[in-house]
């Protein structure tokens, strides 16, 4: 455990009859640190969170928060702030009062005045402060989840867990809302763990992305670095796109689309291997000489996405800056070649 | 508009033919209950309504039977609900067995159920109580039905799990989850399962009446026996005084517009 570790997740198990949710799945987080679990249907994140709210049993492990082990510690004296993926907050009651709720219960109680006080100011940090008395049913989707983010905030969380709290609203108000939530996450220095299945969602937002499969983290790393350098074909297939291409592996290089690049650590060290290339990290120019032929091209505002067919028949994805990509159209006989950038390879076949 | 015209009549036939089949035997009690019983009687009379109160046991049965009433109540509100409540929450596996359990009265005639439980308040009216107070019990098994359906129905309504969980981790305790987060939200629900249930027990005959006790319903039996008028008033008093209480029932949630859906 490093000093600024604040949660730890230590070899956390849980079946389910037959299926494994979380099969030894060990993380840290530091205080102050906003990590998202990101990762298929079944993975296990959402049983992660759950475990670390108190709201589901564990079959073996340890959850220690703040040098705390709080293992078998009831939810309602955890002291942990969730946001659910469904609408949680309490139909009968106000914004106001919803968010009154938790400092009105004995775990946090706190005097009539110093609460009111309390929910005008986080509901004005969530922008809805000219909505404190309005119900639940008197504001829409994105609305309902900022009160419930402040009524998660109200208590003082030690930790803030967000339970896909944007997947049922529409992609504007998703986008605004996980940018407000980066904000006051920071603002407030809350330790945060965010579970989502969009990549885009946890890439944007968080200090730290970790990637899980069947029950286990895959790999864990800063965004850039979760994207740039995946430490398994999993990740780095889950994560982003790539053109799965073979080609000969050895001393650390793979020879490829007639370019020569570095292999990642992890990679297939000789033979053949498939190098799973990013589409921007292919160099597409117009040439009337070159080696493929653009079969479609799709625009895509800032960048332009171009299906390309090489001369041997095999199929590539390539992403380039619009400003790059004017002039290249379907029909239209281009140069590949790649950017030296190092690249993820796995065993072929 | 041609269409809106045959609508508008076809509504209008079917609302008459119903309220017809409902209203007219109402005003057939009414009528026979105003017509002269006595020899000094003349024309239309409310003789029948105006000794109503002083008929022997009447007060004290309809007394009886509304505390019966609000004891049934209690109990749909500090065990039925929680129960109900759990089941749903913590023990779903158990929903199919407890919903086969609740409609079980609903299966089973009156008659038989009397019979069962006939040794068991024998028991209680020698060494408890021999008030008719006590048929809350079985009133409160025979309200089941009713009472669960309606319950139920609010409960598949909304997600008391997340809100449950949510109230859960900002650290309420279960009786707070309960009483004060899932009981409110499902409010609806269990004032019509009230209501349907303090009608049943108000109209209940057979079981008080074999059981010999003297509930509202049997009192209303035994003026039928002795004044035929008196008794149809007193019939129609009481149908008025549950319909009233059917009323009481909301029909519609408060909903209003929803507002500024168009900010985030």
């Amino acid at each position: 455990m490093s000093s600024s570790t604040y949660v730890q997740l230590v070899d956390l198990a849980k079946h389910f009859g037959k299926v494994r949710a979380l099969d030894g799945l060990n993380l840290d987080i530091a205080q102050g640190e906003l990590v998202a679990l990101l990762g298929p249907s079944g993975c296990g994140k959402t049983t992660a969170l759950r475990a670390l709210a108190g709201l589901q049993e564990l079959d073996r492990g340890q959850l220690i928060v703040d040098g705390k082990d709080v293992t078998f510690q009831n939810a309602n004296k955890r002291g942990m702030g969730m946001v659910f993926q469904a609408y949680s907050l309490f139909p009968h009651m106000t914004a106001r009062e919803n968010v009154e709720y938790g400092l009105k219960l004995k775990a946090h109680k706190t005097a009539a005045d110093k609460r009111k006080a309390r929910s005008t100011e986080l509901l004005e940090l969530v922008g809805l402060s000219t909505h404190v008395n309005h119900y639940p049913h008197q504001l829409s989707g994105g609305q309902q989840q900022r009160v419930a983010l402040a009524r998660a905030l109200a208590i003082s969380p030690k930790v803030l867990l967000l339970d896909e709290p944007l997947s049922a609203l529409d992609a504007k108000v998703r986008t605004q809302l996980r940018e407000e939530i980066r904000r006051i996450q920071l603002e407030l220095g809350t330790t945060t763990l965010f579970v989502t299945h969009d990549q885009e969602e946890a890439l944007s937002i968080a200090d730290r992305v970790g990637v899980m499969r069947n029950g286990q983290l895959e790999q864990i790393a800063a965004p850039a670095e979760l994207y740039d350098r995946p430490k398994t074909s999993f990740v780095a297939e889950f994560v982003g796109l790539t053109n799965p291409i073979a080609g000969k592996v050895s001393g650390g290089e793979i020879e490829v689309l007639g370019s020569v690049i570095k292999t990642l650590p992890g990679s297939v060290s000789s033979g053949t291997g498939i190098a799973l290339i990013r589409p921007e990290s292919i160099d597409v120019v117009a040439s009337s000489s070159g080696n493929a032929t653009v079969a479609a091209a799709s625009f895509l505002g800032a960048s332009c996405r171009l299906n390309i067919t090489m001369n041997d028949g095999s199929r590539v994805t390539a992403q380039l800056p619009s400003s790059d990509a004017a002039g290249i159209g379907a029909g239209a006989k281009v140069k590949v070649s790649l950017l030296d950038l190092p690249v993820f390879v796995k065993a072929a076949g | 508009m041609k269409q809106s015209w045959g609508v508008r009549l076809w509504r209008w036939t079917i609302i008459s033919i119903v309220g017809a089949y409902l209203l007219v035997p109402l005003y057939a009690m009414f009528d026979f209950s105003t017509k002269p019983f006595g020899f000094a009687d003349k024309g239309r009379t409310f003789r029948a309504w105006s000794i109503i109160p002083s008929q022997p046991d009447l007060i004290a049965a309809v007394t009886r039977s509304l505390i019966t009433a609000a004891i049934v109540m209690a109990l749909i509100l500090f065990l039925i609900v929680p129960t109900a409540i759990w089941v749903h929450l913590k023990l779903p596996a158990l929903r199919r067995p407890f919903e086969l359990l609740c409609l079980l009265p609903l299966a089973i005639p009156a008659i038989v159920i009397v019979v069962g439980i006939a040794p068991l308040y024998r028991w209680i009216s020698i060494h408890l109580t021999e008030s008719p107070i006590s048929l809350a019990g079985v009133y409160s098994m025979l309200i089941l039905p009713y009472t669960y359906r309606s319950l139920s129905a609010a409960l598949d309504a909304v997600d008391i799990h997340t809100l449950a969980e949510a109230a859960r981790t900002l650290g309420a305790n279960t009786s707070r989850v309960i009483f004060g987060i899932i009981m409110p939200t499902i409010k609806t629900g269990i004032v019509n399962g009230s209501f349907i249930a303090i009608a049943l027990v108000l109209g209940e005959y057979t079981i008080s009446n074999i059981l010999n006790y003297k509930t509202f319903q049997v009192v209303i039996a035994q003026i039928g026996r002795t004044n035929g008028n008196v008794a149809v008033a007193v019939s129609l008093a009481s149908i008025l005084f549950v319909l009233f209480l059917l009323l009481l029932i909301p029909t519609k949630k408060r909903r209003s517009e929803v507002l500024d859906v168009d900010l985030v």
